[in-house]
């Protein structure tokens, strides 16, 4: 349990586009050791899905890792080639996806979309990989998985659907599963089932996940850890206890003022002045500064420094200190 | 299903009843048949007396359903110009238009598919660049263009392949065939790739934008993140989901072949309907305008009919029949 | 969805949002010549080329007569012992130089290009004109009407779309000259071919603008117009018109080279322009005997100059239909 299941080391996007490069990933470090959940949060383009892709090598071109390592149980994979690669996805990382409706290929059968994942990755016979699809549906909770197995997608309801791309991202049991917005193109009531599931699974396979998503409630239910990122940067990273109870980065206290399940008993949400930066329009130092109410001079030409341990971290010159929290 | 193919049926029907109202028009309206009947030496007894006969005195809607009845048993009347049956005339001609349409059909489908799926995938490549290129100035070449060109190239220059007709044919009494003879087979090559060139130019650009456009969609990319292989993304995920809106312009590329085969016969003297049609047009032969136009609409609306059953074979989410609720 | 649209939406603004859906019309256009087209149109090297192809074209079609070396069409002009004078080789005969030849009449190949190519390019811009204003209309009265005024159009319109284009135009054709006294047809035959070609094009521009109108419809602005009491005519052309101008106007350039195609093909097919005011179809159509004698020149310039035509608009229809449409990259 010592070496953790993923590992990045200073992880760099870039985009070169025709107005210059654009940096959707800076410089981002952590790790996740088995069994364990880490919720990525922050605005729509801080670059949570960017990592996310990233690390499964799915970024469209010209996006690509300009800087930075990805070791998969301590075996660098962001150099890999296309077929290691595909023997990589699937096998080893399972990826879900925001919308379980546009997810799933509407003309083939979630029983042959789940057989051809598994007779891809599994050294298995055609029966017992339909065996084993039937026992992956079962598991994440389609009734009479059986008969359902010649059903098309658009047979079953969006959170029903969800659980198909579940059983689909895990059918050749990986040892990491990113979870990209599981549930936000969910209802609500389905919403908790789903996160439900994920947890449950990740705690009976002892499986690494990476759960993307800018909400607040889902993440204070699920994670272990939580990273926190603004535009492009790791603000902030720690146990959820500390980052809902004691977030340090000015940020991280600004987002967890402004969300109703991390505020309760806040008489009024707060809101954080102004947007995230554009990519293209980046201010010096700290990404943070223009909004930040304690920013000085110096955030405006350096950014943060990273201040704590490896796990529990913040980039920030003037982190919010535990007494003053407390006051 | 079954209550969604019965309206398109219903729907062809009137098409077609609309298409043969046209025709009638123009059977009724444009030159006088009496005139093309019994040329200058006529007395206005005759004139009246056949009016009676062909029943031209009857009211609109009556001379509608009569010439409806008689289209409908083959009968298009007589020829202006040859003084046959015009059925008996399209008869002859049609195996020629037929199999020069089927070949074509064939070339211009699986070349047009082929290389719409190679462009697709190696996008970036530069043989996709070629060809995208080429096709361009395919689109802009006027069929009549790319006809003369392969005849002064393969016919005059290099002298492989005949230029004009459809070389021995064999007989086989309703049908002539020029499959099974070599000349009748070299006879073919050029018109046939003449005529379906453009069709096939237009099916891989259209492939290759749909193709583009599902390699975009997000289950392509979640089947990338399960590993699979590219053979399987592309063939069994991207091509299927291409398809569906494939086969409906498709079809109707494929009916357009037999209209544009005008074109090809008349660069390669073809003995078929399109020539036929296009020296009709020229000596106002209304009936067999007439003809042609009925026969190239219920070949259309067939092909529709065709296409729109293809297509709710392939997308399940068309097929309504109760297996799996 | 993918993670590059994240990011550019981030970092490079797409077109389509940058000018807000109500804006008033004038400030459109000038957003969309300044910003948009203009700049695009400086960075294609291919619509540079395809724009400076059609416009030597039009001029030359244009000023023709003060072009070409004779007027092929003047029989005092003609001298039949000029006939096959091989391109820019002195005749036999006569000792006259023609840089592109001369047909069996004795005409200069160069001047019958410019002459056909004067009927090529008057037929097609009077075709996609009449199509243009047709189909403008019937498509902004169906949309903005609706009811059994929108089922009859469309329906129409649908059946139409089912038949090639050509088939459709040679039946007009062929009942226009059945109509016609036959002592006028030659005469008429350049206005039937225009009447021909526009009214199996016009779907296109109906579609289109039916949709849009159906769009704009429900917008403020024109329920502000109809609440002050602007009659519909005037709401349709002055408000709803404006909007769909770009989708027209990269339709129109697409079916220009289309409707020269179509030209040329009608008129190769024999019924078409007449010998006597040949387009460029016809002068195809008279070379293709001379290709097996092997004189080659009488159909191949007049064959180049359509293509190079044909290309070239075509060309420029794509990079307008691209430049004005972002999302339909």
């Amino acid at each position: 349990m010592d070496m953790p299941v993923l590992s990045l080391r200073n992880l760099t996007v870039d985009i070169p586009t025709r107005h210059g490069t654009l940096r959707p990933v800076d410089d981002v470090s952590w790790d996740i050791a088995a069994g364990e959940i880490l919720g990525v949060v922050g605005e729509s383009g801080a670059g949570k899905s960017m990592t996310g892709n990233a690390v499964i090598g799915l970024l469209d071109p010209p996006a690509h890792i300009s800087a930075g390592e990805v070791l998969l149980e301590g075996e660098r994979i962001d150099n890999y080639t296309l077929a290691q690669m595909r023997r990589v996805r699937g096998k080893r990382i399972g990826m879900v996806f925001q919308d379980p409706l546009t997810s799933l290929n509407p003309l083939l059968t979630i029983g042959e979309q789940l057989s051809e994942t598994i007779l891809r990755h599994l050294d298995v016979s055609r029966s017992e990989a339909d065996a084993r699809a039937i026992q992956g549906l079962d598991e994440v909770g389609i009734p009479s998985a059986r008969n359902r197995m010649g059903a098309y997608p658009h047979e079953f309801s969006g959170g029903m659907r969800q659980r198909v791309v579940i059983a689909l991202a895990l059918c050749a049991e990986p040892t990491l599963l990113i979870a990209d917005e599981p549930t936000t193109a969910l209802d609500v009531s389905v919403q908790a089932q789903i996160i439900a599931l994920l947890k449950r699974l990740c705690r009976e396979r002892g499986m690494a996940a990476m759960l993307v998503t800018h909400d607040m409630g889902v993440i204070a239910e699920t994670a272990d850890r939580v990273a926190v990122m603004y535009a492009g940067r790791l603000a902030e990273i720690g146990p959820v206890s500390q980052i809902v109870g004691q977030p340090r980065h000015p940020y991280t206290d600004g987002l967890m003022a402004s969300t109703p399940a991390a505020s309760a008993g806040q008489a009024r949400l707060r809101q954080i002045p102004g947007a995230m930066p554009r990519l293209n329009r980046m201010p010096d130092g700290c990404a943070f500064h223009p909004r930040c109410p304690r920013a000085q001079d110096k955030c405006r030409v350096n950014p943060g420094p990273k201040v704590g341990t490896a796990d529990e971290r913040a980039a920030c010159w003037f982190p919010i200190e535990q007494d003053e929290a407390a006051a | 299903m079954l209550a969604y193919i019965i309206r398109r049926v219903f729907q062809s029907v009137i098409v077609l009843l609309a298409v043969g109202l046209v025709a009638f028009s123009m059977f009724r309206f444009v030159g006088d048949p009496i005139e093309n009947l019994l040329g200058q030496e006529r007395t206005v007894q005759d004139v009246e007396r056949l009016r009676e006969a062909l029943g031209l005195n009857d009211p609109f809607a009556v001379q509608y359903a009569r010439f409806l009845g008689r289209a409908v048993t083959g009968d298009f009347g007589i020829s202006y110009r040859q003084s046959r049956p015009v059925s008996q005339i399209i008869a002859e001609r049609a195996p020629a238009t037929l199999e020069l349409a089927f070949v074509s059909g064939v070339l211009a489908l699986t070349v047009g598919i082929g290389l719409g799926v190679f462009t697709a995938i190696r996008r970036d490549g530069w043989a996709a660049n070629i060809i995208m290129s080429v096709s361009l100035i395919g689109v802009s070449l006027p069929t009549f263009l790319i006809g003369i060109l392969l005849i002064y190239l393969f016919g005059v220059q290099l002298r492989w392949l005949p230029t004009f007709g459809r070389g021995d044919v064999v007989d086989l009494g309703w049908w002539t065939t020029g499959f099974l003879t070599s000349s009748g087979l070299k006879s073919l090559i050029l018109p046939s790739i003449t005529l379906g060139l453009f069709q096939m130019t237009l099916i891989m650009r259209l492939v290759r934008s749909e193709m583009l456009e599902v390699l975009r969609q997000d289950y392509i990319r979640f089947a990338r993140a399960r590993g699979l292989s590219a053979k399987s993304v592309n063939f069994r995920h991207a091509l299927k989901n291409t398809m569906v809106p494939v086969i409906t312009v498709t079809g109707l590329q494929l009916g357009a072949i037999i209209a544009f085969a005008i074109i090809t016969e008349t660069v390669f003297q073809w003995p078929g309907v399109g020539l036929l049609f296009i020296n009709a047009v020229q000596f106002v032969d209304i009936p067999v305008m007439a003809a042609y136009l009925m026969l190239i609409s219920v070949m259309f609306v067939m092909i529709n009919l065709l296409v729109d059953i293809l297509y709710v074979w392939v997308d399940p989410r068309l097929r309504i029949d109760g297996r799996h609720t | 969805m993918s993670n590059l649209p994240d990011a550019t939406r981030q970092g490079v603004e797409p077109l389509d949002r940058m000018e807000p859906a109500e804006v008033v019309q004038p400030s459109r256009w000038r957003s969309i010549w300044d910003a948009d087209v203009t700049w695009s149109f400086r960075h294609s090297p291919v619509a540079v080329v395809a724009a400076v192809v059609t416009l030597a074209m039009i001029l030359s079609a244009i000023f023709a007569p003060w072009i070409a070396t004779t007027n092929p069409f003047d029989p005092a002009s003609l001298n039949l012992m000029n006939g096959f004078s091989r391109p820019g080789v002195p005749n036999a005969f006569t000792g006259e130089s023609f840089w592109l030849g001369t047909d069996d009449q004795g005409r200069d190949v160069w001047s019958t290009i410019l002459y056909g190519l004067r009927i090529s390019l008057f037929v097609g811009f009077m075709a996609v004109l009449f199509a243009l204003v047709l189909g403008v209309l019937l498509g902004l009265l169906a949309g903005y009407v609706g009811g059994w005024v929108e089922t009859i159009i469309m329906r129409v319109a649908d059946v139409q779309l089912t038949f090639p284009s050509i088939l459709v135009a040679l039946l007009i054709f062929g009942v226009a000259r059945g109509v016609i006294p036959i002592e006028y047809r030659d005469q008429m035959a350049i206005w039937v071919l225009i009447v021909a070609i526009g009214l199996s094009d016009w779907v296109q521009f109906a579609r289109v603008v039916r949709g849009a109108t159906l769009v704009e419809k429900n917008k403020e602005y024109v329920q502000a117009a109809r609440l002050i009491g602007r009659k519909p005519g005037a709401i349709m052309l002055k408000h709803i018109l404006p909007n769909v101008l770009s989708p027209v106007l990269v339709i129109a350039t697409i079916s220009l080279a289309l409707a020269i195609i179509a030209e040329a093909t009608l008129s190769f097919l024999g019924v078409g322009a007449p010998p006597t005011q040949p387009s460029l179809g016809t002068l195809i159509r008279i070379g293709q005997d001379f290709l097996f004698s092997g004189e080659w020149w009488i159909l191949f310039f007049p064959a180049l100059t359509l293509l190079a035509l044909a290309l070239s608009v075509n060309l420029l229809g794509d990079w307008l239909r691209d430049a004005l449409n972002p999302r339909l990259r």
